[in-house]
């Protein structure tokens, strides 16, 4: 697959998915401390999101960060949106910026502190990856 | 290794009028919470590429990880 190609795929699945997030590794199996912590606020909040793990070929990452202008992982995109990384996410929680965002009411049993993860909690979640 | 004096430095250097609370356990991990009247106006997105931009292709590498806060003042 050329790197094109790969863009293009990238750019589908962005505006395909009203939340799609970028990661290190897949929800149930995060790669990384930052991926790990972006899935968990978003399973508090009971929201549901395609992921897409940039791991398996690196220029998905490459092409990613061309095309969002991000150097960084995670990235979680609503509405064809770049929202993020894990910093904004965890403000964007904490104040309630990030439900409002997205349009859920915050769970009653979602903390108020961002959540940092814990892989035991982490219910299986459906995955898109046609990058893979 | 950049120490966190130097990244706090290059920040406030490369974004005029800012200030920058910069942390680091291993001059690896760096956290950075930066206020500047620069950032008015912008989103949060645009804030943080402002400062990550600085780093360019050291993010990921010599600095592995930049945790940002930006404010605006």
């Amino acid at each position: 697959m050329s790197d094109t190609q790969i863009r293009d795929l990238i750019a589908e699945a962005i505006s395909d998915n009203e939340l799609i997030l970028f990661m290190k590794g897949t929800p149930e199996q995060p790669a990384c401390g930052f991926s790990m912590r972006t899935v968990a606020m978003l399973q508090s909040l009971d929201v549901p999101f395609a992921a897409v793990d940039i791991l398996p070929d690196p220029r998905i990452r490459q092409e990613l960060s061309a095309l969002s202008n991000w150097p960084t992982i995670p990235q979680l995109f609503h509405n064809g949106e770049l929202i993020g990384g894990c910093d904004i996410v965890t403000e964007m929680y904490e104040s309630g910026e990030l439900a409002t965002t997205l349009g859920v009411q915050t769970p009653a049993d979602a903390p108020a502190e961002a959540p940092t993860g814990d892989p035991a909690q982490a219910a299986p979640m459906g995955i898109e990856n046609r990058l893979g | 290794m950049p120490s966190a004096d130097e990244v706090k430095n290059r920040i406030e250097a490369a974004i005029p009028g800012a200030e920058a609370v910069v942390q680091t356990p291993d001059e690896v991990h760096f956290s950075a919470h930066v206020r500047a009247s620069a950032f008015d106006g912008l989103s949060r997105v645009q804030q943080h590429r402002l400062v990550m931009d600085i780093f360019g292709g050291e993010l990921g590498g010599a600095i592995h990880a930049l945790e940002l806060k930006t404010e605006a003042t």
